[in-house]
């Protein structure tokens, strides 16, 4: 059998203690990607130093509209908070868009934003990755691509991020709380957590060894805002997104649009703010012609493959009819 | 006096089904066995080539591994069994296919077995490999016969001058993927020799059989091998024989010296189980204005192993469904370095009848007429075939009556017209037919002293309610409440009996169970009902009744409806309800029955819109090995499904009167979709699965069409 250890962290501290133990240690939440990757074989930690019991388990719904959501929340709890599913509902939607019920129940908010791509290359340690292998080559390439990445991919890796919690974080401008192992905190906004590929993509994230994620911060949302999150899978349950879309749209008074917030999903090694489509939308009334030639602009930069090439054009017509359907809504609030 | 009721034709609870739930059911792999040893075979990283040199070193360096075992130390098989090629493991150093067997560990814990596996150090020659199946395949040839005995070729009538000469013709091309069987429960065996006798403790659909053929295999005396399989998590045809694991676990324990075990874990199932072969199918169909066909071509070319000949019927039930007076059908295989393709539910049909079905809705929708009525008017009054007549035949019925069920007069036949929010909505219809096949089975019926009765049947339940069906028939028979009958099935000991598959279960074991029931009677009789001490038994054997059944085409039949949306904006496909209305006998227990039917429609719905077997042309391998990657229909995807089943009379002397309804359902599900689909969007898809890139295309086609100068948009209706 292959050995590890398992430590059971009772503060920060102490899990920053665990983590400097040994090179080969590694944070566990709710261990819903990790244990499977252990058992195929693509990690190999020595020590698991479970965070999961850690007191940030709550969610605080502050005065000034932002809430604070413990990295320990788990990811059917927070799914299911009232505040969030009224005020933040794309994040709820999101959220129940995931997996199933029963790792819903087990998942963390931190061991959500740092699951790995679920490319079938990664996964098989038979096969070369440069992910997992750095110089070893990518198969996917020439392979098995039809539910990988068409924006910011390389020639080294064409990974998806396989999170929906992260892309409604990355739309609601949220912002990640670290604890590094001396104990220093920063935020870094969860769009900019991730690294895109490159030439070096084995580096996913721009956390240093032991960071560790102790909370994810939702600003108040944008005044009169309607959201949705969208996701197009293969099947209408515990499928990955092949696209998703996380919209929140203001309409001013003049039909225009006030605020606008797209990201996609299933689309990119990270989940991908639509800055392009968003500046061109930004005052503008939202008929079909400037929505389309708005997502058209974002989606320029695809370089798209052979077998996931059918990933822009749905990229492009999920955003149009998330921003119309939700700027022709009724029950805006 | 109590009055006995007839428990045949009623909905009877699973008689085993609360030893299911709470885990009191043993399955192959839960038999509590001493001092067991552990099997993990090591696969082939190449798709073809030669194993060049086994290291065991790394591996029996580590604690509790007892051996290692590859081509060169592996206990020998019997050469000349006949036997599937890819049966011989670790005898010889070749490589057929990517994740074949090429070692193995036994080590006294799964762990360490598992970990010495992964330390073997395999070296290979490897050769270049074709994996990829294509209809112009040189090599492509066709078979003498295929899985159903049918001939790989059969023409009758002028098909290419009624080809000429028809007034309306379809011809298309229609493609259907490699499909996975996965079962719940995964192959498992637990292997245990004493002396030159082997018990094996298997997930297998045919104990009786497998134990012949390993026999046969490992070139043992008549009646060495006992196979015990009593409770089986699914099979669907890839647990019909035993696969090389269940080989593996038999040679290991030998190797050893100890009891083996062995499970397969999800991702080998994908390399390990045989597959549902992919096909490339050519239907032509030419009618005249009246829509009665007057020619019906079929040909499907689909893969097999180099070194097994296996070939699914996928062109038979083009071969008796309709009244074309001339047809040409025709199956070719193409050998790749593959492992072998086998059955999977209604092998052949399944794949065969969505080609044949999407072909009749495509030339409905060219005649202009309701694709019921196009069907009906091609109703033969003999199998077109053979010549022979139908012991029953009751498509004509299931159409009609499932189409009122349906709702299906209400139906605009006009295509990609209707829009409710932003979905179009459509319905279609295809025809399901199955094979009814019986096979000769014994059974043996005692009387005990103490008034209660024991009925002995080789079959095997592999969750479809076989041992339900079972009971009912031999309670029946005998006449007495089930508290007085003890039924012992799932061992090849048992004697002799057919596997449970291509539907064949019941009728087969269930002739036997009532001969033998009804001889003991007799004997009972003769005792003037008082039994004797040592108590009373009776053997039957139905191998004369079967043979000596009258000539006749005998088939079951049904209906498939289905109802799909498809969103505008993105190409999803919701189906909102599905109808199968079925033909099949006598329906033993309408419970179970139904439940085999709901799985059989489910997993035409699977099939039509999610699953592939993803072939990775450089590995030589699939890419999705597990079930993340590998989609099955999950309850969210299942919409209303009914299951209706018409009450039909057999014309064959089976007493039991049934005929087999295990496949019947999978049939046609998968083009009653796929013509939803078309209703819906006014487009066609012929090539399954129709997954979101497929449903686009379809979308976009329309699209185009709608702003052409004949164009009509879809109208709100919702």
């Amino acid at each position: 059998m292959k050995e590890f250890a398992y430590a059971r962290a009772g503060d920060a501290r102490e899990a920053a203690e665990l983590i400097a133990q040994r090179p080969d240690a590694t944070y566990l939440g709710g261990g819903t990607n990790l244990v499977d990757l252990m058992k195929l074989g693509v990690t190999d930690p020595g020590l698991l130093v479970d965070v999961s019991r850690l007191p940030y388990d709550r969610i605080e719904h502050r005065d000034d509209g932002s809430v604070l959501i413990g990295a320990t929340v788990r990811n059917g709890e927070l799914a299911g908070d009232p505040g969030i599913r009224t005020r933040f509902p794309m994040l709820s939607q999101a959220l129940l868009s995931g997996a199933s019920g029963q790792l819903r129940t087990v998942a963390t908010v931190g061991g959500n934003l740092l699951q790995r791509t679920r490319c079938v290359y990664f996964q098989d340690v038979t096969k070369p990755c440069n992910k997992r292998e750095p110089g070893t080559g990518c198969p996917a390439v020439e392979g098995a691509h039809r539910d990988l990445a068409v924006l910011g991919t390389s020639d080294h890796c064409v990974a998806s991020h396989p999170s929906d919690m992260a892309v409604a974080l990355v739309a609601l401008d949220a912002v990640v709380h670290l604890r590094s192992v001396d104990g220093a905190t920063r935020t870094v906004p969860v769009a900019e957590l991730y690294l895109l590929p490159g030439d070096t993509p084995q580096r996913e994230t721009v956390l240093e060894r032991g960071d560790l994620i102790t909370a994810v911060e939702l600003p108040a949302p944008p005044a009169g805002a309607a959201m949705r999150y969208r996701k197009v899978r293969d099947r209408w349950s515990y499928a990955f997104a092949l696209v998703s879309v996380a919209t929140s749209v203001s309409v001013a008074d003049d039909g225009s649009l006030a605020d606008v917030r797209i990201a996609l999903g299933g689309v990119a090694p990270r989940p991908w703010r639509a800055s392009v489509a968003e500046e061109r939308l930004r005052g503008r009334r939202p008929d079909e012609e400037t929505l389309r030639e708005a997502a058209r602009a974002e989606l320029a930069a695809a370089r798209p493959l052979p077998d996931n090439a059918f990933k822009v054009d749905l990229a492009v017509d999920l955003i149009v009819a998330g921003i119309r359907d939700l700027s022709t809504r009724k029950d805006r609030a | 006096m109590t009055t006995i009721e007839r428990t045949v034709g009623a909905p009877m609870t699973r008689v085993d089904g609360l030893d299911k739930v709470t885990g009191a059911a043993r399955y192959a792999y839960e038999f509590p066995i001493g001092d067991v040893g552990y099997v993990w075979p090591v696969q082939a990283t190449v798709a073809r080539g030669r194993v060049t040199g086994v290291d065991p070193a790394p591996a029996l360096a580590r604690p509790g591994v007892l051996a290692v075992l590859d081509s060169g130390n592996a206990p020998r098989l019997n050469a000349e069994a006949e036997v599937s090629a890819d049966l011989f493991v670790l005898q010889g150093p070749e490589v057929a296919y990517h994740g074949q067997i090429v070692a193995a560990v036994v080590a006294t814990s799964l762990e360490a077995a598992r970990e010495g596996a992964a330390a073997v150090r395999v070296s290979y020659e490897r050769e270049p490999h074709d994996v990829v199946l294509r209809a112009d395949d040189e090599a492509a040839a066709i078979p003498e016969t295929l899985t159903d005995g049918g001939p790989g070729f059969a023409e009758r009538g002028d098909t290419d001058a009624a080809w000429a000469a028809a007034e309306v013709r379809v011809d298309h091309v229609y493609t259907t993927p490699v499909e996975h069987v996965s079962p719940m429960e995964p192959h498992s065996t637990i292997a245990q020799w004493d002396e030159d006798r082997l018990t094996l403790h298997n997930s297998d659909q045919g104990p009786f059989m497998s134990a012949q053929l390993l026999t046969g295999l490992f070139g043992l005396e008549d009646g060495a091998v006992e196979v015990v399989a009593e409770y089986i998590g699914g099979g669907f045809g890839s647990k019909g024989i035993p696969r090389s694991p269940a080989v593996l676990a038999a040679l290991a324990a030998r190797a050893v010296g100890r009891p083996v075990k062995i499970a397969l874990t999800r991702q080998q199932m994908f390399a390990l189980v045989p597959y549902r072969s992919p096909t490339i199918q050519r239907v032509r169909l030419g009618a005249g204005r009246d829509g009665r066909l007057t020619v019906l071509e079929h040909e499907s070319v689909q893969q097999r192993a180099r070194q097994v000949p296996f070939a699914d019927q996928t062109v038979s039930s083009s071969r008796m469904m309709y009244a074309a007076p001339s047809a040409r059908t025709t199956v070719k295989v193409a050998p790749l370095d593959v492992m072998t393709p086998a059955w999977f539910r209604a092998p052949g049909h399944t794949p065969g009848m969505f080609a044949l079905e999407s072909a009749m809705d495509e030339l409905a929708v060219e005649l202009g007429m309701d694709p019921i009525e196009l069907r009906i008017r091609n109703e033969p009054e003999v199998d077109p075939g053979t010549g022979k007549p139908f012991s029953s035949r009751s498509l004509v019925e299931c159409l009609r009556q499932g189409a009122a069920r349906f709702g299906w007069e209400r139906r605009d036949p006009a295509p990609g017209i209707r829009l409710e929010g932003r979905w179009l909505v459509g319905t279609g219809v295809a025809a399901s037919h199955h094979p009814d096949y019986t096979f000769p089975s014994s059974a043996l019926a005692r009387a005990e002293p103490d008034g209660t009765f024991l009925v002995r049947i080789g079959a095997a339940d592999l969750g479809t309610g076989a041992r339900t069906a079972m009971t009912q028939v031999a309670a029946d028979a005998l006449g007495i409440p089930l508290s007085r009958l003890r039924l012992e099935i799932g061992r090849a000991s048992l004697g002799m009996a057919p596997f449970a598959g291509g539907s064949l279960g019941t009728a087969s074991w269930g002739w036997a169970v009532d001969k033998a029931c009804r001889a003991l009677l007799k004997e009972l009789d003769a005792f003037g009902g008082v039994i004797p001490d040592e108590g009373l038994e009776v053997r039957a054997d139905t191998t004369e009744d079967v043979v000596n059944r009258p000539e006749m085409s005998r088939h079951t039949f049904g209906a498939q409806f289905a109802e799909v949306r498809v969103d505008r904006d993105t190409g999803e496909i919701r189906v909102d309800r599905m109808l199968g209305m079925f033909a099949a006998g006598r329906i033993i227990n309408p419970q179970t029955a139904r439940s085999q039917f709901l799985g059989a429609m489910t997993m035409g719905l699977s099939m039509a819109l999610l699953e592939i077997g993803e072939v990775d042309p450089v590995f030589g391998d699939f890419a999705n090995h597990d079930f993340a990657g590998y989609h099955i229909a999950a309850h969210a995807d299942v919409p209303a499904l009914e299951v209706a089943m018409l009450e039909e009379r057999d014309n064959s002397p089976n007493p039991i009167g049934g005929k087999g309804i295990g496949e019947l359902g999978i049939v046609g599900a998968a083009a009653a979709i796929a013509n939803a689909f078309h209703h819906a969007t006014g487009q066609r898809v012929r090539d399954l699965p129709i997954r979101l890139e497929r449903s686009r295309e379809a979308l976009r086609a329309a699209r185009t069409l709608e702003h052409g100068p004949a164009g009509g948009a879809p109208q709100q209706v919702g």
